[in-house]
């Protein structure tokens, strides 16, 4: 599958069609989630606060996930030095640290009210404010290296390094006594929540998950889009 | 090995040669060490339970700084053009200049760490839990940031970047081993966390010299 998409000219043709796809799908399901997740009762301890979960949870899913993507595009192209894996792990950074900030900021918001406090320094939070560092470090690699080969080059390094972090955020809440929940959809023994809450959060994370698919295609066009420009700029200057 | 032990002395001389070696970091720990009483209050409690720990942040920042010099030096004067290509490989002599950072920056600053500390206001019975975290972290500080500093190798603002990229790497040792310091503050088992510390270090010896000797490779081709 990756070697199909790995050609810039069948990613083009295929992503003209997918990329809006995938959006019309998030924007169609954050609505359903959103619906959901308004009409779904109080909860008897967090009361309205609890909606909070709908849009926090998943960012933080995303937050992960988009590394792990960054990860794997930094692999594709450090292994196998295919350009499109360099322009899709450049792609990805950027969202994904927009998606770990918004959990950082939701989550903030949620403690408030639910914990007294706007920020603790314990295992789960700390490790997802190294995740967004991380990210941060990554971008600023990239921007710092004229060479765009090897910037992302060192980049991809850095990304594959810096995946260690990975199964600290996730294991942090079972290793170390939080003040964060451990995980409470996929666990063993199913899901510790009623389907009136779990069917909008889903909605909502397949909602997140599909606009990250989408923004992630439109920027590896634009990227193409870009060395194709710069390319044209070359010939005509010789 | 003759040539290895060829370049951990060269390594050695040009720290020591060029500005004093460990002196520079060694006193812009004691510049650290200096302002926190002025910005935090100089009231002897309120130090004391926060002194192993800000030692330990201290010098976290001081080994930062000989990083930028690692390979930058080299780069530019096309000897680790000559490194790349001679008979170690390049794996090896990557993790042999961070051997020379760990022993001509990160051993003197070990030992200042617990001055530092007890001036601060900790008691003096903590004197060794220090000596050993810091020269342990020491080790992950120097695998670590000579990876930093070989991913900045030929990027604008070097020194400033190898920082953002270091200094979330730095999370675990300074976690680990001012936890060490404070589980004897507390009379508790500090092996623990000085386990965990180990660990820590020893990835980074193992991995650390790949990743830095493909980010040399990439810097350099």
């Amino acid at each position: 599958m990756f070697a199909a998409l790995a050609n810039p000219q069948r990613f083009m043709a295929l992503s003209r069609w997918f990329a809006p796809l995938l959006g019309a799908g998030a924007v169609a399901c954050a609505l359903a989630g959103l619906w959901l997740g308004f009409a779904a009762p109080e909860d008897y301890q967090q009361g309205d606060t609890v909606r909070m979960m709908f849009i926090h949870v998943p960012a933080a899913w995303l937050s992960m996930f988009a590394y792990a993507c960054l990860a794997g595009a930094s692999f594709f192209g450090l292994v196998f030095r295919h350009p499109l894996a360099d322009a899709a792990a450049r792609a990805a950074a950027p969202l994904g640290a927009g998606f770990t900030f918004l959990a950082l900021l939701t989550g903030s918001l949620w403690g408030k009210p639910m914990w007294g406090t706007w920020w603790v320094w314990d295992a789960r939070l700390t490790s997802v404010l190294v995740l967004f560092l991380f990210y941060l470090a990554y971008i600023a690699l990239q921007a710092a290296i004229e060479d765009e080969t090897k910037a992302a080059r060192a980049g991809a390094i850095l990304a594959l390094v810096g995946a260690v972090n990975l199964p600290i955020v996730k294991f942090s809440v079972d290793w170390w006594s939080t003040l964060h929940q451990t995980a409470s959809v996929l666990r063993a023994g199913g899901p510790a929540m009623p389907a009136v809450y779990l069917a909008p959060l889903l909605l909502m994370g397949l909602a997140y998950t599909l606009t990250f698919g989408a923004l992630w295609q439109v920027r590896v066009r634009a990227e193409v889009w870009r060395r194709r420009a710069a390319v044209l700029q070359l010939r005509n200057a010789g | 090995m003759r040539p290895l032990g060829i370049l951990l002395r060269r390594e050695l001389a040009l720290a020591w040669g060029g500005g004093g070696g460990p002196l520079l970091a060694l006193a812009f720990y004691a510049c650290v060490a200096t302002l926190l009483p002025l910005a935090v209050g100089s009231e002897p409690q309120r130090l004391a339970a926060i002194a192993p720990g800000s030692a330990f942040l201290a010098l976290a920042l001081a080994s930062l700084l000989p990083l930028e010099r690692l390979f930058e030096r080299d780069y530019e004067d096309g000897a680790l053009d000559l490194l790349a290509l001679g008979g170690p490989p390049l794996e090896l002599v990557c993790a042999v200049k961070c051997l020379a950072q760990w022993i001509a920056t990160g051993a003197p600053l070990a030992l200042l760490a617990p001055v530092v500390a007890i001036g601060l206001g900790a008691p003096p019975k903590l004197a060794f839990a220090i000596v050993a975290s810091a020269l342990l972290a020491g080790a992950g500080f120097a695998f670590v940031g000579g990876l930093g500093a070989a991913l900045a190798l030929g990027a604008r603002r070097g020194g400033l970047l190898i920082a953002v990229i270091v200094l979330p790497l730095f999370a675990p040792p300074v976690i680990f081993g001012a936890g060490a310091i404070e589980a004897v503050a507390q009379g508790l088992n500090p092996l623990p966390a000085l386990a965990y510390l180990a660990a820590y270090c020893l990835a980074a010896v193992a991995a650390g010299p790949v990743a830095m000797a493909a980010a040399c490779r990439n810097a350099l081709s």
